[in-house]
């Protein structure tokens, strides 16, 4: 599924609003998310999950291909929490 | 940032009414969730993807009785950030 389904999917369940406009607001959602987690705040949508934005350390890796030795740098990533939710209407 | 802040700022930007701009984002949660029950993986472009990990048995611990306990094997939600949003969050 893409950002298309999902826009596709949002105009056919409301009335109100054109297919060009249920695309631009799919967008809009995923764009404000982006923004807030680069700003390092965590963004919690209630019913599906938690995205938190983690320092990782700096540490030793290898190259998978060439098995060469190296540093992987500290840096920041997006790690995702889902909502307990999830597994409970299986 | 909760569900209601991203409702009332998406309204405000996309100038849509924020009863509207609930249903869609819900909407858009939503298909994702049933994407994923579906055994469908979703790739949003630019934002990142998700997809379902599978988790064996193991064994635990109750943390109050100290009693050992069998978790049993489940599926959960998986999210890998995209490449933008790696280089965003990155950026100084």
């Amino acid at each position: 599924m893409t950002k298309a389904d999902i826009a596709r999917i949002v105009y056919e369940r409301h009335g109100g609003i054109s297919n060009r406009e249920a695309a631009r607001l799919v967008e809009q959602i995923f764009e404000t998310v982006k923004s807030r987690l680069s700003a390092g705040e965590k963004v919690q949508i209630t019913g599906f999950g938690t995205f938190l934005v983690r320092q990782k350390r700096e540490r030793r890796g290898r190259n998978p291909q060439t098995g060469e030795e190296m540093v992987i740098k500290s840096r920041r990533s997006v790690v995702f929490r889902p909502s307990k939710l999830f597994g409970a209407s299986e | 940032m909760t569900k209601a802040e991203l409702i009332d700022e998406v309204s405000r930007a996309s100038e849509l009414s924020r009863r509207h701009t609930e249903v869609i984002v819900e909407a858009v949660f939503t298909s994702i969730l049933d994407a994923l029950r579906e055994g469908d993986k979703v790739e949003l472009r630019g934002f990142g993807s998700f997809r379902l990990r599978h988790r064996s048995t193991r064994s635990g611990r109750n943390p109050k009785t100290g009693e050992g306990v069998v978790v049993p094997e489940k599926v959960v939600p998986h999210f890998k950030p995209g490449k933008e949003l790696r280089e965003l969050i990155n950026r100084d």
